[in-house]
């Protein structure tokens, strides 16, 4: 029995059609992208996931119980969820005030203490109990916001967004949590998400969201092999290839991407493969560099894309691969149409999927 | 540097040094506000029975009031900030103004419910203590309601998601918010008592300005005055402001220690 399903799920405000024909099954154990722009409705979705709000037409049920119930049971369901919101707000008390809270209010006293330090070591904020919580860092806050989600056990983790506003480092603690309960604890996770790096990263199963509407659900590697020309819009989804991987010595693979291009990745995998290169992990020089990078690929700027601050070219090496560099570098290196430039990754920048 | 245009000083103006009249009265004046610094003092320090009886009245009925304000000010304010009801604006626009009720009205409408002729006249409450808190507590009430409802409406509302999500029921969601407002709701109260305490009109109708029974501070300033007695009124307006200074640095000692937590 899916753990989550929808069926002809939508919500109305007002005028405006926010969800319409949602049609989910999600698997208990399964950790599930919703993938879409701003404004398609992800977090529209997660709040009537959580029974924060009712829909206007449509079904949800929850571990197979129909959630359209008495306010009493719905709460019962939602004791069973738990959510990330982007923004983190705390209450106004101690971190530990914060993280008990979800506990006291079930009554749950028993152990208490040591629950609420078992969650903070685990969010890596051993120590930060008597702390205010209004003092801390963004990424602190989210991090106790992940606690507090966390702390009572649900079976259903909802994450909208939670790293969106964050930097690298507090998203990759909160990605490598998050990963380990669905694993260690089969927590089932839906995650909103455009960060396609974190989808391929954690997810298995991937729905696409555009203006309210679910337009593909599939597998990750699905998704990845043949993105949809409205899903590389908004994620910015560049560089992605098929090819053969052959194994080579070092624990590193050398992918055919056809057409005489060859790249190395950090990977075991053989034999057909899809990879993407993130557009940002490229770097641009005019001649050929001495570096650790793995991969130098030699080839001629075909297209000029001002994006403000920044440049994004695409370049014809064989195959055509995008690439984004800061204008001042653009103009220091003089490039122009038609310029002969080599890329240069590491081969941990190759991603397969 | 600043230019200023010279002032031209007429040395022909001559100045009188001879005190005249008007600047004797003010020094009149001046003593009794220093004699009243003396009284006030020797007032307190000699314990004098009927200046702390009038003292405690004073407290008694502000405090009984302000706890009436407080016990039902702060559910209906927080009622009204939670729930989106019809004409909820035209409610918040009615409290608004009943903070601002002018004691003597509020005093005349209590006499005349109370006055023996009057709907509750039998309770014979007319020139007591209780009526007083009555009268007072028909202020404090919509004081502390009104800014109850700025205070939870003010709490974020992303906190009433979060505690709902985290599977509040609605009681609970209810104190959490409370709970975050906590600072407005003291200042609610520091509020309350100020205007309680500070307030003449309706204590001097409904109680009567009756000593040893029914005289607070501010009935008796206005006593004092009308006998031409001010040193004596001064001597009491000063520990009307000790009084109150030492109950808002209770509260406001409440406040910070909460804001702290």
């Amino acid at each position: 029995m899916p753990i989550v399903e929808t069926r002809g799920l939508a919500k109305q405000f007002g005028e405006k059609t926010a969800l319409r024909d949602i049609n989910l099954r999600i698997e208990r154990g399964d950790f599930f992208a919703v993938v879409g722009p701003s404004g398609s409705g992800k977090t529209t979705l997660l709040r009537l996931l959580d029974l924060l709000d009712e829909p206007s037409h449509g079904k949800i049920l929850f571990d197979g119980m129909d959630t359209a119930c008495s306010e009493r049971d719905r709460l019962a369901l939602r004791r069973r969820i738990g959510i990330v919101f982007q923004q983190s707000i705390m209450f106004n008390a101690s971190v530990f005030d914060n993280v008990a809270y979800p506990l006291k209010i079930r009554e749950a006293n028993r152990d208490l203490a040591r629950k609420v330090d078992e969650v903070l070591d685990l969010v890596r904020l051993t120590g930060f109990k008597e702390r205010k919580a209004a003092t801390l860092s963004g990424g602190e806050m989210q991090r106790v916001s992940l606690a507090q989600a966390i702390v009572f056990e649900p079976e259903l983790l909802l994450l909208d967004e939670p790293t969106a506003n964050l930097d690298p480092e507090n998203t990759a603690i909160i990605e490598e949590i998050v990963s380990k309960i669905n694993r260690e604890r089969k927590v089932t996770v839906i995650t909103a998400t455009h960060n396609m790096l974190q989808v391929e990263h954690l997810a298995s199963m991937a729905a696409v969201l555009r203006q309210g509407e679910l337009t593909e659900i599939r597998s990750v590697e699905e998704l990845f092999e043949k993105p949809s020309d409205f899903l590389a819009s908004f994620t910015r989804l560049r560089n992605v290839y098929s090819g053969q991987a052959r194994a080579l010595d070092g624990g590193l693979t050398l992918i055919d991407l056809g057409n005489g291009v060859n790249v190395v990745a950090t990977s075991q995998k053989t034999g057909n493969v899809t990879t993407f290169i993130r557009p940002e992990e490229m770097i641009v020089s005019t001649s050929s560099i001495q570096s650790s990078a793995r991969n130098a690929l030699k080839g001629r700027i075909i297209e000029i894309l001002d994006l403000g601050h920044q440049v994004q070219i695409k370049v014809d090496a064989g195959k055509e691969f995008t690439t984004i560099l800061t204008k001042k570098s653009f103009e220091d290196l003089r490039l122009n149409l038609g310029s002969q430039v080599y890329l240069n990754f590491k081969a941990s920048a190759v991603h397969i999927i | 540097m600043i230019h200023r245009p010279h002032r031209h000083t007429s040395s022909s103006q001559s100045y009188s040094f001879e005190p005249s009249a008007r600047f004797l009265r003010w020094g009149a004046k001046l003593s009794a506000i220093l004699e009243g610094l003396v009284k006030a003092f020797w007032l307190l320090i000699s314990f004098d029975p009927e200046v702390y009886g009038v003292m405690l009245l004073t407290l008694r009925v502000s405090g009984i009031a302000v706890a009436i304000g407080a016990l039902l000010g702060v559910p209906t304010g927080a009622t009204i900030a939670l729930n989106e009801f019809a004409g909820k604006r035209f409610f918040i626009s009615i409290l608004n103004t009943l903070m601002g009720l002018p004691p003597v009205v509020v005093g005349l409408l209590v006499y005349l419910v109370l006055s023996s002729s009057g709907p509750l006249g039998p309770l014979q409450l007319l020139y007591t203590p209780s009526a007083m808190i009555v009268a007072q507590s028909i202020m404090t009430v919509p004081t502390v309601a009104g800014i109850t409802v700025s205070a939870v409406g003010s709490v974020n509302r992303t906190i009433r998601d979060k505690a709902l999500s985290l599977g509040a029921t609605r009681q609970q969601l209810t104190s959490t918010i409370l709970k975050e407002a906590r600072l407005g709701l003291l200042t609610a109260i520091i509020v309350a008592f100020g205007s309680a305490v500070s307030e003449v009109g309706a204590v001097m109708i409904v109680g009567g300005n009756i000593r040893w029974a029914t005289r607070v501070l501010t009935t008796a300033i206005v006593l004092e005055t009308e006998l031409g007695e001010f040193s004596v009124a001064i001597a009491l307006g000063i520990i009307l402001l000790l009084l109150s200074f030492s109950v808002n640095c209770v509260l406001t000692q409440m406040q910070w220690k909460r804001s702290r937590d």
